[in-house]
C-alpha cells in the first residue's frame, strides 16, 4: 500500500514529499484559474461587450470576496463545503475500492427526501429525537440508492458508471413524485413539502453555519480511521488494488463492492439530509444539486485521501459560495465554476504534460488506486 | 366476435394483458414512429460506443460529446442565420444553408472533443473512464456557461430539419404501411442513423477496416506484429465515433427540437452505452437494444397523450406520471442487469496500449 503513513524523514525530505504530493494539484488549480480568466475575456463579446482584460480580475475578486471576504462569507464557504466533503469522501472511498460512483447526485437527493419524510413523520417530536432520526433516515436513503448499483455490479456485472447515472434520473423522478404526491403540503398551490419543523438543524455559527457542517468535518477522521486503521478499510483498499489477489487472500470482493457503494451512498445521503435540514427546511419539486459532479472533482483533486479531500472540498465550496457574488458584481455566470473545475480535472489527468512543462521529477503521477475501474468495465460479474 | 373480446377483457389479469395488447396494436402507427424517433440519439451514441470500444477505447464521454454537438449546432445555426438570412427550406427535409453549416459545425465540434478524449486515453494513457467523465463535465460546464451568456439576448435559432412526409395511401397499406412510416417518415439525420447502422454492421464484419478494428480491440500486440498501427487506428476510430455521437446531439437540437437546453441529452449517451453492451458490441444489436429503450419511452408518451380506456386505463391513471418518465432509466438498469452476464466486451477494451509493453 503506497498510502501508508510515511516513516520519519528529514525536514528537506518532508518538504520534498509535500511538494511531490501537492505540486500537481496546485499547478492544475492555478492553470485552470488562468484558463478560466481567458474564457471570461474571450466570451465577453457574446453579450455585446468589448474585450475587457480587467473582467477576469473583477470576477475572481468578487469570487474571493464572496467566499472568504467576510466572516459571513467564510461561514457560507464552510456550509457549501460540507456536502462536497461528505459526498467526496464517499466517492474517494469508492476509488479506493476501484469503483466509480457517479451517482452522488441521486444519493444526495434521496437522502434529502428521506430526511423530509422522517421529519414529517416525527413532526411533534422533540429535536433530540427528530434530528438524529432524520439524519439517519437520510443516510439510509442514500445508502439504499447506492446499494442497488453496488449489488447489480457485484452479482450481475452491470457497470456502476451506467447504473448510477440511471439511478440519478430515477431519483429525480422519485423526488418529483413524492413532492407533488405523498409528501405534498396539503392545500399548497405549489408542489412543496411541509417545513421540517423540529428536525431543523440548529445554527451554530454565523447566519447559516448549521450543525450539519460540524458533522461533515467530524466524519473526516472517521473515514480516515476506517480506511487506514481497520480491517475493513484494508480489505477495501486490497480489493481496489487487485480483486483477484484479495480473493485468494480470503477476502470477498463482491461483498466489499456492495459495502463500499452503500457507505459512499450513505455519506452522500447524509450530505443531502444535512443540506435539507440545515439550509432549505422544505423541499420543492425543483430541488436539485450539482454535488454529484463537484464531488468527483473533490475526490480526484484530493487523490481519494481524506485529508486531501478536505482541502479540495474547501476549494470547491469556496467557489460555489462566491459564485453568486461574481455573477452580481462582474456579470459573469455562476457556471464559470463548472468550467474552472472541468479544466482543473483536465490538467490533473493530463499530468504528463504538466510534469514535462514544469520539469517536475518525483511527483506522483497517478490519481490514486483507480487502475481497476476501467478494467472491470463491461466484464462478467466479479466472483 | 366483439362479445368474445368483451368476455376476455373482463377476466382479471389476463383481461388486462389482453387490453394492453389491444391498446398497443391500436396505437402501433404512433408508437412505432415515436419509438424510432426517440431511439435515434441512443442509436448514434451506441454506434459511437461500438466504433470506439471495438478498437479498445472506452468512451464514457459520448454524453458530453452529444451535448456539445447539440449546443454548437444550435449556436452556429443562430449565427449563420444572422449572416446569411433564413432562406427557403427545400421541400424535402427542409434543408437551408444555415442548417447545413450548423450541422457540419456540430460534427466538427464532436470530432474535436473526441480527439481530446482520444489524446487522453491513447497518448496520455489516462484512465479512460475518468477521462470520459472529464469530457462530460467540460461539456456540461462550458455549454451551461455559454448558454447563460447567450440566452440573455434570446436569439432566434435556424429552425430544424423536417421529417419526410409519407403519403397517406402508403401509410394505409396493410401490415407494412406503419413500418414504412415509422422508419422513413423521419428527418434526414434519423434516416442517416438507420443507414449508417446497416453500413457499419457490414464494414465491421466484412471490410479490412473492420477486421483491423476488431483485431486491435481484441489483441493489439498481435495486430501490431502484422503491421497495423494500433495508435493511429484507435485515434481514427475514436474521432469517427465522435462524429457519430455528434450527429446524435445535432438530432436533439436541430431535428426533433429547434432549441438548446442545458443538459438536454439527459443521460441518452449512457443509455446508448447500455444499448451497446446489450447489443453485444455490434451495430445492429445496438440498434435493436436502442429501439427497446425507445419503445419504453414511446409507450410512456402514448399513455400520457392517448390513455387507454376501460379497466386498463383506470389502472394506468393511478400510476403517477413520474413513473413513466423514469421508465427508460428503469428499463436500462433491468436489461443491463439481466443480460450482461452473457455479453463479452472486446478483450483489450479500456486498456491503454504501449508499444514497449512486455506483457
Amino acid at each position: 500500500m503506497t498510502d501508508a503513513p510515511p516513516a520519519r524523514r528529514s525536514v528537506t525530505g518532508l518538504i520534498g514529499a509535500a511538494w511531490g504530493a501537492l505540486a500537481l494539484p496546485l499547478i492544475s488549480i492555478v492553470l485552470a484559474i488562468v484558463v478560466g480568466g481567458v474564457v471570461i475575456v474571450l466570451t465577453a463579446p457574446i453579450e455585446g461587450k468589448s474585450f475587457d482584460f480587467g473582467l477576469p480580475f473583477a470576477a475572481y475578486g468578487a469570487l474571493i470576496q464572496g467566499s472568504v471576504g467576510s466572516f459571513d462569507a467564510i461561514v457560507s464557504t464552510l456550509r457549501f463545503t460540507a456536502p462536497l466533503l461528505l459526498t467526496g469522501l464517499g466517492i474517494g472511498l469508492g476509488f479506493k475500492a476501484g469503483l466509480f460512483n457517479i451517482g452522488g447526485q441521486g444519493q444526495f437527493l434521496i437522502g434529502a427526501v428521506a430526511a423530509v419524510a422522517c421529519a414529517e413523520a416525527l413532526s411533534g417530536a422533540s429535536p433530540f429525537i427528530a434530528i438524529p432520526v432524520a439524519l439517519i433516515g437520510g443516510t439510509l436513503g442514500g445508502a439504499l440508492w447506492a446499494f442497488i448499483p453496488g449489488f447489480l455490479k457485484a452479482t450481475r456485472g452491470a457497470h456502476e458508471v451506467v447504473t448510477t447515472i440511471m439511478m440519478n434520473y430515477i431519483a429525480l423522478s422519485t423526488l418529483s413524485w413524492l413532492v407533488s404526491g405523498p409528501l405534498k403540503l396539503p392545500l399548497s398551490p405549489q408542489p412543496v413539502t411541509a417545513d421540517v419543523g423540529n428536525a431543523a438543524l440548529p445554527i451554530l455559527i454565523g447566519i447559516d453555519g448549521h450543525l450539519g457542517v460540524l458533522i461533515a468535518f467530524l466524519v473526516v477522521p472517521l473515514i480516515w480511521f476506517l480506511l487506514y486503521r481497520t480491517t475493513l478499510g484494508f480489505e477495501i483498499r486490497a480489493v481496489g488494488a487487485n480483486p483477484d489477489a484479495a480473493r485468494y487472500a480470503g477476502m470477498k470482493p463482491r461483498r466489499m463492492i456492495v459495502l463500499t457503494m452503500s457507505i459512499a451512498g450513505g455519506l452522500a445521503g447524509l450530505a443531502g439530509a444535512g443540506n435539507l435540514l440545515g439550509v432549505n427546511h422544505q423541499m420543492s419539486a425543483s430541488f436539485n444539486t450539482s454535488v454529484g459532479f463537484d464531488a468527483i472533482t473533490v475526490a480526484l483533486l484530493g487523490r481519494s485521501n481524506p485529508v486531501g479531500i478536505v482541502f479540495a472540498a474547501l476549494l470547491l465550496g469556496a467557489m460555489r459560495a462566491g459564485a453568486p457574488l461574481m455573477q452580481i458584481q462582474a456579470n459573469v455566470p455562476v457556471e464559470l465554476v463548472d468550467v474552472v473545475q472541468a479544466i482543473i480535472l483536465l490538467f490533473l489527468v493530463a499530468n504528463a504534460v504538466i510534469r514535462r512543462l514544469f520539469r517536475l521529477r518525483g511527483v506522483k503521477a497517478n490519481l490514486g488506486t483507480t487502475e481497476t475501474m476501467t478494467a472491470t468495465y463491461g466484464k462478467e460479474a466479479i466472483r | 366476435m366483439d362479445q368474445l373480446f368483451q368476455t376476455i377483457n373482463g377476466i382479471p389479469v389476463i383481461g388486462l394483458i389482453a387490453q394492453l395488447i389491444g391498446y398497443l396494436v391500436q396505437e402501433l402507427p404512433f408508437l412505432s414512429h415515436a419509438a424510432v424517433s426517440i431511439s435515434i440519439p441512443i442509436i448514434f451514441a451506441a454506434l459511437c460506443g461500438v466504433v470506439c470500444e471495438r478498437s479498445g477505447v472506452v468512451n464514457i464521454g459520448l454524453e458530453g460529446i452529444m451535448l456539445t454537438a447539440a449546443f454548437v449546432g444550435w449556436v452556429v445555426g443562430v449565427l449563420a442565420q444572422q449572416v446569411l438570412g433564413h432562406g427557403d427550406p427545400t421541400a424535402i427535409f427542409g434543408f437551408t444553408l444555415p442548417l447545413i453549416i450548423a450541422l457540419i459545425a456540430a460534427i466538427l465540434a464532436g470530432m474535436l472533443l473526441s480527439l481530446l478524449h482520444a489524446w487522453l486515453a491513447i497518448s496520455v494513457r489516462a484512465d479512460q473512464i475518468i477521462s470520459g467523465t472529464i469530457i462530460n463535465i467540460i461539456a456540461l460546464g462550458l455549454t451551461g456557461y455559454l448558454i447563460s451568456l447567450i440566452s440573455k439576448s434570446s436569439p432566434r435559432g435556424a429552425g430544424s430539419f423536417s421529417p419526410l412526409q409519407i403519403p397517406q395511401n402508403i401509410q394505409d397499406v396493410p401490415l407494412v404501411g406503419w413500418l414504412i412510416n415509422a422508419v422513413f417518415g423521419q428527418g434526414p439525420i434519423a434516416i442517416t442513423a438507420i443507414v449508417i447502422t446497416v453500413l457499419l454492421q457490414l464494414l465491421l464484419f466484412r471490410s479490412r477496416w473492420g477486421l483491423r478494428t476488431r483485431s486491435v480491440g481484441e489483441h493489439p500486440k498481435a495486430a501490431e506484429t502484422v503491421g497495423i498501427d494500433v495508435i493511429k487506428l484507435r485515434y481514427r476510430n475514436v474521432v469517427a465515433g465522435g462524429a457519430l455521437a455528434a450527429l446524435g446531439g445535432a438530432y436533439l437540437s436541430m431535428e426533433i427540437t429547434n432549441s438548446f437546453q442545458p443538459g438536454m441529452t439527459q443521460g441518452r449517451g449512457f443509455i446508448g452505452l447500455a444499448a451497446m453492451i446489450v447489443g453485444r458490441w455490434t451495430p445492429l444489436g445496438a440498434m435493436g437494444a436502442a429501439l427497446i429503450f425507445g419503445s419504453s419511452l414511446a409507450i410512456s408518451q402514448s399513455v400520457t397523450f392517448a390513455p387507454p380506456t376501460g379497466s386498463l386505463g383506470d389502472l394506468m391513471a393511478k400510476i403517477p406520471g413520474q413513473f413513466y418518465s423514469a421508465l427508460p432509466y428503469l428499463v436500462t438498469i433491468v436489461i443491463l442487469a439481466g443480460l450482461i452476464g452473457r455479453s463479452t466486451p472486446p478483450a483489450a477494451d479500456g486498456q491503454p496500449y504501449t508499444r514497449e509493453a512486455t506483457t
